[in-house]
């Protein structure tokens, strides 16, 4: 089951949004800046709620409700405490930023974007949203231990351009060892000053996963709908490797990438040997997909030939490759090796077929958005012996 | 808002105009062509799409167009970024340039117990002291390596037989690491010897300086007996014998060995490749005879054409193929270094093909009397008596002196298959070397005529065969080839199972 991560309330006063962190216990009042309070029904009556950067109750308590009070939620068992959390405080809308116990944790930078793929499962806004960084930079501040792992994502995040220099910067300071991975379509690093400060910072766990559609400018720039964007992201990838940026390359597999799949291997080989992983990604149906449909769409059954020729191609060349969104049933066993649980939690689910399945606990399931339309490949798999 | 009005694939085409980028092609027996480019890049074009895209009327939306510019045979008006990855490629492939000479070899002596009627050397008797390298040759010699740029070097002992002046060679060693340990270069050591007199005294030096070794054998017994009598016979017993106990004391990997082809051996492709089997070595080398030293002398006896080399070849790799599809990794050297060339963006160590020549950039021989020769072959024909090729003496002669005087610059100046007449336009020229001393050797000048040069014969013979495999691999084959290239088990090679699957 998908996990739940938003939550809406009737707001009481106040507008803007805040961040913090939260807790259902009384916390020093020195340190309450940094927290959320949730109050649940039974404890409405807690005197002492003076200094959180926000209260949240269960339920619309009698009580006289004060700046920073939002009513009227249901039970909020979902939100631990110590996740970190914005509420918006005109309507009280409510969502997690981030959760410790997660491994598919990610600052969601910006929804701008300066491409337009033709299967963006979230598509871009053009929204002013430069006072974003500074929201970031407290999400680093309010988050309690140093995560697993974290990712950065958008949107483009590159877009902020120093903004992102600040939040990597602030990243390192706080949990250098944190390995972080972000989402990018590399265009930005084809300005090589751009790089060099992202580079100057020196994390040494940072990869930035870019997306190659084609070897050729035409059939990727189709694909992202942007002229130029091609050469930008060859000549990004090179910045990177010359002032020392690990760089992976995503694909996402669709109609309009599979066909030049082996020979998109083949230039990532020749051209971009310092890429350090390739990544393979089922299509997620959300977005522009489904506006998009009967140009991006086909069936992974279909294409699975293509893959193992491809997969195989790059691991003879020794250069690690995975495949990511794309459950064991639908792939030829001999891939299964390659096949990672790559979907976040929250959006992760699995089929009635599943239940019967010998390999699910192996498998990356489906995305929540695939529970209607999906593979006809979909089925349960005998237990190997 | 997001701007949903999505631009079709035409809007992002690029223009009808485009340029050649160099290439050199050859015709395909099914009438293809195969092109290839100086990054060493390949495509297999049908003839027609072949005379569009010279007549620059290849129409972009064709997928050979974005293949071929893909893999910089053409550029249009959307290529900007492509060039830096060209210049990126070019660089690599040629980046066994970077930090100059790294292979020096050092003639311990040129004393030999055995008598090889092609023996590229020439060889003295047992007893002669003379010529015998002397303690400040190899000082001297040693100084001279370690003043080169080179941050990793390898230490090569040769002959003669280099264990029958084995004094020098551990002095060599001694103070090849004494002087380092200042400068901090990777050292290497290899020491080339036919081990009839292996002592364990030498293979407990070996194992404590880590020395591989590297030996000779033609096949079983009754071939490597008569490519290589030894004066009080049985040097196929004795070397196999040593082998195995080269292996146990310094492990598999540490000993290699170098097949000679004679005349006879044509006759035994798949016999000396099973031997090679038998006594568990790693790899085999199928080299042709050098027109170097007594081989030229015995060339009735022992010597055979280009084409019966080729022919021999291909059933030597036949056989070696079959041997690594039952799941026995053994690759044949030379293949592999081909298939390496053909197939990665990167460059090889080889120093007898490559361009630029090996002779002196790569490579630099110190003979036992000070002499310093621009590789093994100049200094077998100075054995001969022509001296061309000698660079300078490490008595008299300064680093500057050595690598770029005259000597040096006449070299460089055939160095390049580049600029070579028959190369210039040869389809398989980035694959392929320069070899201005074979040229001078066998033909009587630097630069050489490739129609009658067996180097050419040979070299366009196997990547040509090699290319045949290639084009016509099955999964297993490439499964094969690219456990040559990775230095992998063949097994391994597979596509990994999931580690719970396996369990």
């Amino acid at each position: 089951m998908a996990i739940q991560i938003r939550a809406r309330a009737t707001a009481h006063g106040g507008s803007g949004r805040v961040l913090g962190r939260v807790t259902r216990n009384s916390v020093p009042i020195e340190v309450r800046g940094d927290y959320l309070r949730i109050v649940p029904v039974d404890q409405a009556d807690t005197d002492d709620l003076t200094g959180y950067v926000a209260v949240l109750f269960e339920g619309t308590p009698a009580r006289e409700l004060t700046e920073g009070c939002i009513t009227g939620y249901d039970i909020l068992d979902f939100l631990n405490d110590d996740y970190v959390v914005a509420v918006d405080m005109g309507n009280g809308f409510t969502r997690v930023l981030y959760r410790p116990e997660s491994l598919h944790n990610a600052i969601f930078a910006t929804e701008r974007c300066n491409s337009n793929c033709i299967m963006c499962s979230q598509p871009p806004r053009d929204v002013d949203d430069s006072d974003l960084v500074a929201e970031h930079l407290r999400l680093i501040d309010l988050i309690p231990a140093p995560p697993a792992r974290l990712g950065i994502t958008g949107g483009e995040p590159t877009l902020f351009k120093d903004g992102l220099v600040q939040i990597l910067a602030r990243l390192k300071e706080r949990f250098p060892e944190t390995p972080l991975t972000m989402l990018s379509n590399g265009r930005m690093y084809a300005y090589e000053e751009f790089v060099e400060k992202l580079a100057a910072i020196g994390h040494t766990d940072f990869v930035t996963s870019i997306p190659l559609y084609a070897n050729n400018a035409a059939d990727h720039d189709f694909i992202v709908q942007a002229k130029g964007a091609f050469d930008q992201t060859i000549q990004g990838l090179y910045n990177a490797a010359k002032h020392g940026l690990a760089v992976e390359i995503r694909v996402v597999l669709h109609r309009q990438t599979i066909l030049g799949l082996p020979a998109l291997a083949e230039f990532i080989y020749r051209n971009l040997p310092f890429v350090r992983h390739v990544a393979l990604m089922g299509l997620e149906n959300m977005g522009y997909v489904k506006k998009n449909w009967d140009l991006v769409w086909i069936d992974p059954v279909d294409y699975a030939e293509t893959l193992e020729t491809t997969v195989r191609h790059l691991f003879h060349r020794r250069v690690a490759v995975s495949l990511y969104n794309l459950p064991l049933c639908v792939l030829p066993s001999s891939l299964w090796g390659f096949a990672r649980q790559s979907i976040s939690d929250y959006k992760n689910i699995y089929l009635d077929a599943c239940a019967e399945c010998g390999v699910r606990e192996h498998c990356s399931g489906l995305f929540a958005s695939s529970e209607t339309r999906h593979s006809r490949g979909i089925r349960a798999i005998c237990a190997p012996q | 808002m997001a701007n949903t009005a999505f631009q079709p694939r035409e809007h992002f085409s690029s223009s009808t105009c485009y340029s050649l980028l160099p290439f050199r092609f050859d015709r395909r027996d099914n009438g293809d062509r195969l092109l290839v480019n100086e990054v060493g890049e390949f495509s297999i074009v049908a003839a027609d799409d072949f005379d569009r895209f010279v007549a620059k009327t290849l129409d972009p939306a064709q997928p050979i167009y974005s293949e071929l510019k893909a893999k910089h045979f053409l550029a249009d008006d959307s290529s900007s970024a492509l060039f830096d990855t060209l210049a990126a490629k070019y660089r690599t492939k040629k980046s066994f340039l970077d930090g100059f000479t790294k292979l020096h070899i050092f003639v311990t002596t040129l004393r030999c117990n055995q008598s090889c009627p092609y023996c590229q050397v020439t060889r003295q008797d047992e007893g002669a002291g003379a010529f015998d390298m002397t303690e400040e040759m190899m000082h001297r010699s040693v100084d001279l390596m370690l003043a080169g740029p080179a941050p990793s070097v390898t230490m090569e002992f040769q002959g003669g037989e280099s264990l029958l002046n084995f004094d020098i060679v551990m002095e060599g060693v001694r103070y090849s690491k004494e002087r380092n340990a200042a400068i901090g270069k990777h050292i290497d050591y290899v020491i080339c010897t036919n081990l009839s007199r292996l002592e364990d005294q030498h293979l407990d030096f070996f194992k404590e300086h880590k020395v591989n070794v590297s030996t000779s054998l033609d096949g079983p017994a009754y071939l490597h007996d008569k490519n290589r009598p030894m004066d009080r016979g049985g040097s196929h017993a004795t070397v196999t014998r040593n082998i195995l106990r080269a292996q146990e004391a310094l492990g598999r990997e540490a000993v290699s060995c170098l097949m000679t082809t004679s005349k006879e051996s044509l006759k035994y492709p798949r016999e000396i490749v099973d031997e090679y089997i038998r006594l568990n070595l790693g790899s085999i080398f199928v080299r042709d005879l050098n027109p170097y030293g007594y081989a030229v002398k015995a060339r009735a006896a022992v010597g055979y054409s280009s084409a019966e080399f080729i022919t021999f070849y291909k059933a030597v790799l036949a056989h070696i193929v079959e041997i690594n599809r039952g799941g026995h990794t053994f690759p044949e050297a030379f293949t592999t270094m081909v298939l390496r060339k053909v197939l990665t963006p990167w460059p090889i160590g080889f120093v007898d093909m490559q361009s630029p020549a090996g002779a002196g950039l790569s490579v630099v021989l110190y003979n036992y009397d000070g002499d310093v020769y621009a590789s093994d072959e100049s200094r077998m024909l100075a054995e001969m008596g022509k001296s061309t090729f000698r660079l300078g003496s490490v008595l008299e002669n300064s680093y500057t002196d050595i690598f770029f005087g005259e000597t040096m610059q006449m070299i460089a100046s055939a160095a390049c298959n580049e600029a070579l007449a028959g190369c210039s336009d040869c389809a398989y020229q980035s694959y392929c070397g320069a070899d201005p001393v074979r040229n001078y050797s066998t033909q009587g000048d630097i630069f050489g005529h490739r129609p009658t040069s067996g180097y050419c014969a040979k070299n366009k013979g196997v990547i040509k065969h090699v290319f045949d495999q290639l084009l016509n691999a099955d999964p297993d084959l490439e499964r094969i080839f690219w456990a040559w290239i990775s230095r992998e088990d063949v097994n391994r090679m597979r596509l990994t199972e999931p580690a719970w699957l396996s369990r």
